[in-house]
């Protein structure tokens, strides 16, 4: 049974005309008509060789590219308590305009989503307010407090696809081997925001020449890196496996690569922000870029862009997380941390990696799709017989990150005023159509 | 100038002008009428988010002495307390239609985000452990009065540089205006990457004989042993204490105040002849008048009128 919840919505009957198809996964790559079918992708054909069915639609596809739909592991969707940030309804409405047919939600709400009955209500919410399949993480430590370990197995039941104390760490050891121990038993992701307390004290940027000048207190590489390398050990002894969310630091794919050559389990993401920003940003003391974990040197950026090359960090997440205007208009210190992200991934990923020639457009797809796997749910691909989830993107179209809002509730993108290629125009998501660009409904109509 | 938010915000030219300007006005301060008529009918408000006495009352003495109205707000007894955000506490006051706003905050960057929110010149008094541009001016001010000049002077900053906004802001200046700077102090306060700033990084006063000048700060006693920055105030005064064993006759002695008497200074160097602590608190009046003078005198006076604002109509960088 899959852990990923939506709204009931009509299947998909449609034909996307000459599209050019890219699913680097199952070796696809050329222009077809394809024919979508009761939400299934009943057929790719040679171009102009298909005729809309009665009651289908037709999108003119020419020029533009027709992608797997995108899988992200780590969103914040403030879903219960911070509705005033983003919601079920709105978060799924980003990710789908941003080209995610899948989403996972983090459980540092309020209250945190530590016992069954709360994820049971989370998960009927979904399927009525979720665009896209949302699936939810449960927390490991109850309320977060990194004391006691949450009923694991019970949140499991009511339909946990993994846990994470997100936000936070596991600063105790022994709290993190009970986890995994419990892994064994009911499994799913173990997902980890690695952070050592103590070296993080009061910091609020990355440690470093910039921090000093500024005079802000900061966050060191070795806050990250210490953690993954303990917590690496740790899953390896117990015969478990953990994924290291949002890696920030060379040291940190340094560990994460040394774990994984001496036969740990382990995983690692990436988000947009650390593959392109730097602390560098954070001169201006605009609270935009202020995030946890902290934007970090060039050298940083560097290390994590060839670890997404090499498959040292096999995927991209967002860590989309959405904050009110009033709460980050404030001085740089009393901002909260985080950076929206969904509805500019893509096209910032692709603008600033791909078009430069730093990777390839088939690695960026490939990593913003590999989540799947890890969260049990099948990898989108654009194959005859398989649930249609899709992305129609015309790659030539430039527009302006935030310029014409966002669907997100918030508009904290780090982002936010560059000039980006890559637009998204239709998504479908588990068969059906989650997301609409309304200039090209109205050409195509 | 439109606004005075950091000593980067400078150059060598604008900062010789601020001290020329500062000079000048110090010979209006030996007159027996010591006010002058330039700001008369302009709002100077002091918002003042943590404790100060010599920087807001050199900055109202300042504004009084151009003939400025002045209003003091300080956060204990304001709407602050009653937890106000700072964009809201702004529009409030920005309604009284100040010509300029002189804040302190305990949070950098705070000063930026100000300038951005109201029509009024605004001026950094300190923002968290960033900026302090006036003090560091009025530093430059005190060494030129002495020296004349300070092309090619060794100045060292000693003590606790990573939670001090002054040291941040006198680097900057020192160094523009032909300083070497090297700054002394155990390694938990003067991390290696202030080099970053241009300062020569030292962990011992062994070499301190080469200073011209030494600038001691303020050691904030209640944070020091509980964040395990030093184990204890004795072992930071038996190596980094300025005292006469280690301050020589020759070397000029500076502090931004208040000092603790007894931990980074002995109380017999700050009582010597060599010490130019007070002049440091006689220049912040002059010096202050200057930056308000700047800030002010190219502008016209704010007008209740939005539709007469000129200013509010220019760009920000202007």
């Amino acid at each position: 049974m899959s852990m990923f919840t939506a709204a009931p919505r009509p299947p998909a009957e449609l034909l996307l005309r000459a599209a050019h198809v890219l699913d680097p996964a199952s070796g696809v790559d050329g222009v077809y008509d394809v024919l979508v079918r009761g939400g299934e992708i009943a057929e790719l054909a040679a171009p102009g060789s298909l005729q809309a069915p009665a009651g289908a639609e037709t999108v003119e596809g020419e020029g533009k590219h027709l992608f797997p739909a995108f899988v992200d592991p780590h969103v914040h969707l403030r879903t219960p308590g911070q509705e005033y940030k983003e919601d079920l309804e709105t978060g799924t409405r980003a990710a789908a305009a941003g080209g995610y047919c899948a989403v996972v939600a983090m459980p540092n709400t309020d209250p945190v989503i530590d016992h069954p009955a709360l994820l049971r209500g989370l998960v009927l919410s979904a399927g009525r307010d979720a665009r896209i399949p949302v699936g939810f993480m449960g927390a490991i430590s109850a309320g977060l407090r990194g004391e006691a370990l949450t009923d694991m197995s019970e949140l499991r039941d009511a339909g946990a696809v993994g846990f994470t104390d997100d936000g936070k760490p596991v600063a105790s050891a022994g709290l993190l081997r009970s986890a995994l121990r419990h892994q064994r038993l009911c499994g799913g992701l173990l997902a980890l925001h690695e952070e050592d307390p103590t070296l993080s004290g009061s910091g609020v940027m990355h440690e470093g020449s910039v921090s000093v000048e500024l005079g802000l207190a900061g966050i060191p590489s070795l806050s990250e890196s210490t953690m993954i390398a303990r917590d690496a050990q740790i899953a390896e002894a117990e015969g478990g496996r953990v994924h290291f969310q949002h890696l920030s630091a060379r040291r940190s794919v340094e560990a994460l690569a040394e774990a994984r050559s001496r036969g740990a389990s382990v995983s690692g993401e990436v988000s947009p922000h650390h593959l392109l920003l730097t602390d560098e940003h954070v001169r201006s003391l605009d609270s935009s870029f202020k995030m946890n974990p902290p934007l970090r040197t060039e050298d940083d950026r560097l290390a994590l862009v060839d670890a997404l090359r090499d498959g040292t960090i096999e995927l991209i997440a967002t860590d989309h997380a959405p904050h009110g205007r009033d709460e980050k208009n404030v001085p740089f210190e009393q901002a909260p941390m985080g950076t929206t992200g969904l509805e500019s991934s893509f096209a910032i990923l692709y603008t600033e990696l791909v078009l430069p020639g730093v990777i390839a457009l088939e690695l960026l797809l490939d990593r913003l799709t590999a989540a799947a796997a890890m969260i049990e749910l099948e990898r989108p691909a654009i194959v005859a017989g398989r649930a249609a989830n899709a992305c129609l993107v015309d790659l030539a179209a430039q527009w302006r990150i935030g310029e014409a809002g966002y669907e997100s509730r918030s508009a904290n993108c780090c982002f936010a005023g560059r000039e980006v290629y890559g637009r998204t125009l239709l998504t479908l998501a588990d068969g059906a159509v989650a997301y609409r660009d309304r200039a090209f409904a109205l050409s195509a109509a | 100038m439109r606004h005075l938010l950091s000593i980067e915000d400078l150059d060598r030219d604008s900062i010789e002008q601020i001290l020329a300007l500062a000079a000048n006005f110090g010979t209006v301060a030996d007159r027996p009428i010591k006010k002058l008529p330039s700001l008369r009918g302009r709002l100077v408000i002091n918002l003042f988010y943590e404790a100060s006495t010599r920087t807001r009352s050199s900055f109202e003495l300042a504004a009084k002495r151009l003939s400025a109205d002045v209003l003091n707000l300080v956060s204990s007894g304001s709407s602050v307390e009653k937890g106000e955000s700072l964009r809201d506490t702004v529009a409030t006051l920005s309604a009284y239609g100040p010509d300029a706003i002189v804040i302190r905050s305990p949070y950098a960057g705070a000063p930026g985000l100000l300038a951005g929110w109201t029509h009024a010149a605004v001026v950094n008094a300190g923002d968290g452990k960033h900026q302090h541009p006036t003090q560091a001016l009025l530093d430059c001010y005190t060494l030129k009065s002495r020296l004349g000049s300070l092309d090619g002077l060794n100045i060292w900053i000693v003590g606790d540089l990573l939670h001090s906004r002054v040291a941040r802001s006198c680097i900057q200046a020192f160094t523009l205006l032909g300083a070497n700077v090297t700054v002394a102090g155990p390694p938990t306060l003067v991390p290696d990457a202030f080099a970053a700033l241009g300062a020569t990084v030292r962990h011992s006063l062994d070499e301190m004989r080469e200073a011209d000048v030494v600038y001691a700060l303020r050691m904030q006693l209640e944070r020091m042993e509980q964040d395990s920055h030093v184990p204890s105030l004795r072992e930071y005064t038996a190596h980094f204490q300025v005292n006469s064993r280690r301050l020589g006759p020759r070397q000029l002695l500076m502090h931004p105040g208040p000092v603790n008497r007894g931990i980074e200074l002995s109380g017999e160097v700050i009582d010597s002849p060599q010490s130019l602590i007070t002049d440091q608190v006689a220049a912040g009046v002059v010096v202050r008048m200057a930056v308000l003078y700047e800030v002010l005198a190219g502008s016209a006076p704010h007008s209740e009128d939005p539709e007469k604002q000129p200013r509010a109509l220019a760009p920000q960088t202007a």
